[in-house]
């Protein structure tokens, strides 16, 4: 009895081996770095969604090579996010870098990434020192450049004829370079230009100084939470007349969720939307909706989506000599994979030329609350920092 | 009781300190390299640690701003780099200073307080420091600094290579704790004892009270700051959330679950702490309750800390 | 910068002030006549702010969803405090930090795995979902107003308990000397199982109330809890009056250190530099003015404790 047993064992674990054996030594391994606590859980838990959408639909594969993921948290600390990426790097000797959503994160762990050559392909953030002064070939801003939804938005203003606004974002550099973007390309006077604390609760005097402003339109960039404090005070102070005009991450879906009613009608800006008439962008929405409870996806999970993708084509590309990193590069940069936002292309600092469109909330014919896509503001749009970068 | 420390006990340290000297040189044949770092960082917070634990466990000063010193130091290396500084022993000098310094003035008001008001004052300035460094456009505000180029230590060594700069933190970390150590049974540590446990009748023998815990409250800052400048060198980053009062909160939860006012509470609990969070986040995306049931189970079933556990009937010192 | 606006920016000081009350007052109850500091307040805020979605989602009634998120986390206040809280009581303020703050730990990884990692939603009663018009000039959002009054008669409510109810008599006697007040037949377990209920009835009404107007999210009770508890410092651990005066302090200093210091520093300082020092200092004005306090009064404006 005891024998059969310890046969069967012996079986057992000869099929395991084989079973093993079967595959490549390694598998192909990918660092996530991810945001889910903290400051940003919400925008992390939706880049998890559509880095997992796309993984399941790979089926752990990429370019037909079985692939690792590894999913750490690092609760939206830079330090942490340092020392997660040494551990990636040293321990785990990954292949592929994502997943923060906030810039310090992403500048923090960029220098060592880049020593180590990794590739990092962003998920989100798009910090301009990346596009920029220290812009490097082993970074990839596959979603945007921070500034450049905030350019979109500038035009929009324009275009509706705004002459009087004001501006308010949180005090630190991102904030700045998001008001930035958006005086680049704004013509009209700015009346007020307001910078309020990290994380603040209360904007009741805020909207008592835009009241007193009386401006023509209002742009806002106010992410996570301080953007659902915001626009909640802001309708109940009875300035609902006043339009809100913002960069997409203020209006996406996981504000709309949290805010509900009050955020119909805001504009907003974004390189993506879940009704672009793109075929690859139809069949993420289906799936993502499917999976997930009928949720309409945000930008991030659209843009988690296409960094697996881009990195499936990658590995495709070198036929899985991802050592080779000279060729990965080449290969990602090729960006030869069925973006969700249609035609894809890297400018010379590895940043994309695309489309900003302009996004209204609106109620869908379930009389549930999403962006539409209004129309097109900017056809192959660059950064403005390409030109600082040597690379 | 007291019995004598046997030979093992008190060879303890030096095995270890031997041990901890050594693994960078087996790391990388048994392909530990990544854990040279994570060690390194941990004598880092150790020192951040113990030198809390100096005031908080020896003086009773519960202060929650304690990473607001670590920040200063940090920033002090953050501002010299930005300026043309190359010299590690340099930058880490005034950041120690710099943190003394802050130091100085923070306790020079915070301790005319006590109890609770003292801890919500602490916690106020560092919260203050916090806020100043995210709107430091200079140094990058809340998107924090790279610093690029290494500090030199001379004799041809940089703080980029990590062996280096994991030995000079081990030789540092290990000074400090022998000096800590020291202290404590100093006439000062003692009378630092005294006040926190009957302040009256030490003043009435004639102690300066409010000197003696400023000096202590100095000196942790102005050690809290080395560590900042350490972490500088450790990270080449620096964010504004080295000071965020979470990581004051969670330097001090490493000192008491460690063990206040015992000489290895503060490594003890930062060792604890940080591994325990490193391997849960390996596991899973809920790592945060079985830390905080951690805390509750440390409070109620081993109120001095982990290390009373491994203590005989000795009181430690 | 006219009048109507000076008087709009002090009605927003005070209202954010009472805000600030809402939570403050079971904080400092607790503290105050139980010598318990419990950091997992927040957590109870946060509690009631999430329950209070929920039932407003699927009932469609504010009103209860406010009273269900009070009953929900009293009954939850109720399980913590035989559990945990009540152990800590005869131990020291550093035992009971750390002990809380485990607590704080576990309640967001509970409400994650409830609820998941995105805010919820929470929505005005449409009845009070615009403003009313309170001058000619100035329009006020009514829901504030509806915090105002809330925070108002919360006051006056743990005024008249606190000294003018057989209760209020009790739990004075039961903190000002536990071991005297039991020996005369009170209690003093029930007393504080009863304060502590209380707070947690308080902090889930401010959850509940602020819920609308804010993120419901993880981490909303640990973003609130330090101007709580800044509150309760400046007005003087466990006086409920210390609080409310208190509360009202920083909601003002807080309000004119972001409505009229930029545009002061904008007309002193050159530009680039206003534009840094203005919001850091909007940002610290909370704390410079506890700072200050403290320096001049060590035990804040009405210590209840000799």
């Amino acid at each position: 009895m005891l024998k059969l047993k310890n046969a069967a064992l012996l079986l057992a674990l000869c099929g395991t081996l084989n079973a093993h054996a079967a595959e490549p030594a390694t598998p192909i391994k990918v660092g996530v770095a991810l945001d889910i606590s903290g400051p940003f859980a919400t925008i992390g838990a939706e880049t998890r969604d559509g880095l997992n959408l796309a993984i399941g639909q790979l089926g752990n594969k990429l370019g037909g090579v079985p692939a690792e993921f590894l999913q750490t948290d690092f609760a939206g600390n830079p330090e942490q996010a340092n020392q997660l990426v040494n551990r990636y790097l040293q321990r785990d000797k990954i292949d592929f870098f994502t997943g923060p959503v906030a810039s310090n994160a992403a500048l923090a762990v960029g220098p060592a990434l880049f020593a180590a050559k990794v590739p990092y392909l962003s998920s989100n953030p798009g910090p301009s020192q990346f596009a920029g002064k220290q812009c490097n070939p082993y970074f990839f801003g596959l979603s945007y450049q921070n500034d450049t939804y905030d350019e979109a938005a500038g035009k929009v203003a324009n275009e509706k004829g705004y002459k009087n606004m004001v501006l308010i974002a949180p005090n630190y550099p991102a904030g700045k370079d998001h008001l930035g973007g958006f005086k680049r390309f704004y013509k009209g006077a700015v009346k007020e230009e307001i910078y309020t604390k990290v994380g603040q609760i209360d904007y009741a005097a805020e909207i008592a100084q835009i009241r007193a402003a009386k401006p023509d339109a209002i742009f806002f960039f106010l992410p996570a939470a301080m953007g659902i404090n915001f626009i909640k005070q802001f309708v109940a102070g009875g300035l609902k007349g006043i339009p809100l005009i913002a960069p997409g991450f203020s209006a996406d879906q996981d504000i709309i969720q949290a805010v509900g009613e009050p955020m119909l009608g805001i504009y907003n800006t974004a390189h993506w939307a879940h009704d672009l008439q793109v075929p690859a962008n139809a069949e993420f929405v289906t799936a993502f909706r499917k999976q997930y409870e009928g949720r309409y996806p945000t930008v991030y999970a659209a843009q988690a989506y296409d960094v697996v993708m881009a990195m499936d084509a990658a590995v495709r590309e070198v036929g899985g000599k991802v050592n080779d990193r000279e060729a990965v590069l080449a290969a990602l940069k090729k960006a030869n994979f069925k973006s969700v936002r249609g035609a894809f292309n890297y400018g010379p600092n590895n940043f994309p030329v695309q489309n900003y469109y302009l996004r209204l909330v609106e109620k869908d014919a379930k009389g549930q609350l999403a962006n539409k896509l209004v129309a097109t503001v900017m056809e192959k749009h660059q950064d403005a920092y390409v030109g600082e970068c040597k690379m | 009781m007291k019995r004598a420390p046997g030979w093992l006990a008190r060879s303890l340290p030096w095995l270890l300190l031997l041990s901890l000297a050594l693994f960078p040189l087996l790391a990388p044949s048994l392909d530990l390299d990544y854990y040279v770092g994570f060690i390194r960082h941990l004598l880092i917070v150790m020192m951040a640690a113990t030198s809390l634990n100096f005031i908080l466990g020896y003086g009773g000063m519960v202060a929650l701003g304690h990473s607001g010193f670590v920040g200063v130091g940090a920033y002090t290396v953050v501002a010299l780099v930005d300026g043309g500084v190359t010299s590690a022993w340099g930058a880490w000098l005034a950041a120690v200073a710099v943190a003394g310094a802050f130091a100085a003035v923070i306790g020079a008001v915070s301790l005319r307080t006590r109890g609770v008001y003292f801890l919500m004052i602490t916690l106020a300035f560092s919260q203050m420091l916090h806020h100043l460094a995210v709107s430091l456009s200079a140094y990058g505000g809340d998107d924090g600094y790279s610093l690029h180029a290494p500090l030199l230590l001379g004799v041809g060594l940089d703080d980029a290579h990590p062996h280096v700069l994991y030995w000079v933190v081990l030789a540092l970390a290990a000074l400090l704790f022998t000096f800590s150590c020291r202290l404590a049974v100093s006439r000062f540590g003692y009378a630092l004892r005294g006040i926190r446990d009957n302040e009256t009748r030490m003043a009435a023998l004639g102690y300066p009270i409010y000197r003696i815990k400023l000096a202590a409250f100095i000196g942790a800052g102005a050690v809290a700051g080395l560590a900042g400048a350490l972490l500088a060198s450790h990270n080449k980053f620096v964010s504004p959330s080295v000071m965020h009062w979470t990581e004051s909160a969670t330097l001090l939860v490493m000192v008491v679950i460690g063990g206040l006012g015992r000489r290895w509470g503060g490594p003890a609990g930062v060792a604890l702490w940080l591994t325990l969070a490193e391997v849960l986040k390996l596991y899973t995306e809920y790592w945060r309750w079985p830390m905080g049931l951690l805390l509750v189970l440390i409070v109620f079933l081993a109120p001095k800390g982990v290390v009373s556990l491994f203590e005989g009937p000795r009181r430690a010192g | 910068m006219d009048a109507i606006f000076i008087i709009e920016q002090i009605l927003n000081g005070l209202g954010y002030g009472l805000m600030l009350f809402l939570l403050a007052a079971g904080l400092t109850l607790v503290f105050g006549i139980m010598d318990t500091m419990n950091l997992a307040h927040g957590s109870l805020y946060m509690a009631g702010a999430y329950i209070a979605a929920q039932v407003h989602q699927a009932s469609g009634s504010f009103v209860g969803a406010v009273l269900a998120a009070i009953a929900a986390t009293v009954l939850v206040s109720w399980l913590l405090e035989i559990l945990i809280v009540r152990r800590l009581y005869p131990r020291d303020h550093l035992a009971q930090v750390i002990a809380t703050f485990g607590i704080i730990l576990i309640a967001d990884d509970g409400v994650k795995a409830l609820w998941g990692p995105s805010p919820l939603l929470a929505s005005m009663p449409t009845a009070l979902a615009g403003p009313v018009q309170l001058l000619a000039e100035l329009p006020y959002s009514a829901y504030r107003l509806l915090l105002l009054g809330a925070g108002l008669l919360v006051a006056a409510g743990l005024y008249l308990l606190v000294n003018h109810t057989r209760i209020g008599m009790l739990v004075r006697a039961g903190a000002s000397n536990r071991a005297m007040a039991e020996l005369m037949g009170v209690r003093v377990d029930r007393v504080f199982s009863f304060v502590f209920a209380l707070g947690a009835a308080l902090a889930a009404l401010a959850g509940a109330l602020m819920g609308p107007i804010s993120a419901v999210q993880i981490g909303m009770g640990e973003a609130i809890l330090i101007p709580a508890l800044v509150v309760i410092v400046i007005g003087g651990i466990g006086s409920v009056r210390g609080a409310f005066i208190a509360a009202l302090l920083v909601g003002l200093v807080d309000t004119a250190g972001r409505a009229f210091l930029p545009p002061l520093l904008r007309a002193v300082l050159p530009p680039a530099l206003a534009a840094d020092l203005g919001p850091a200092l909007a940002g610290i004005a909370m704390y410079l003015l506890m700072a200050a306090v403290l320096i001049l009064k060590p035990a804040g404006l009405f210590p209840a404790r000799a």
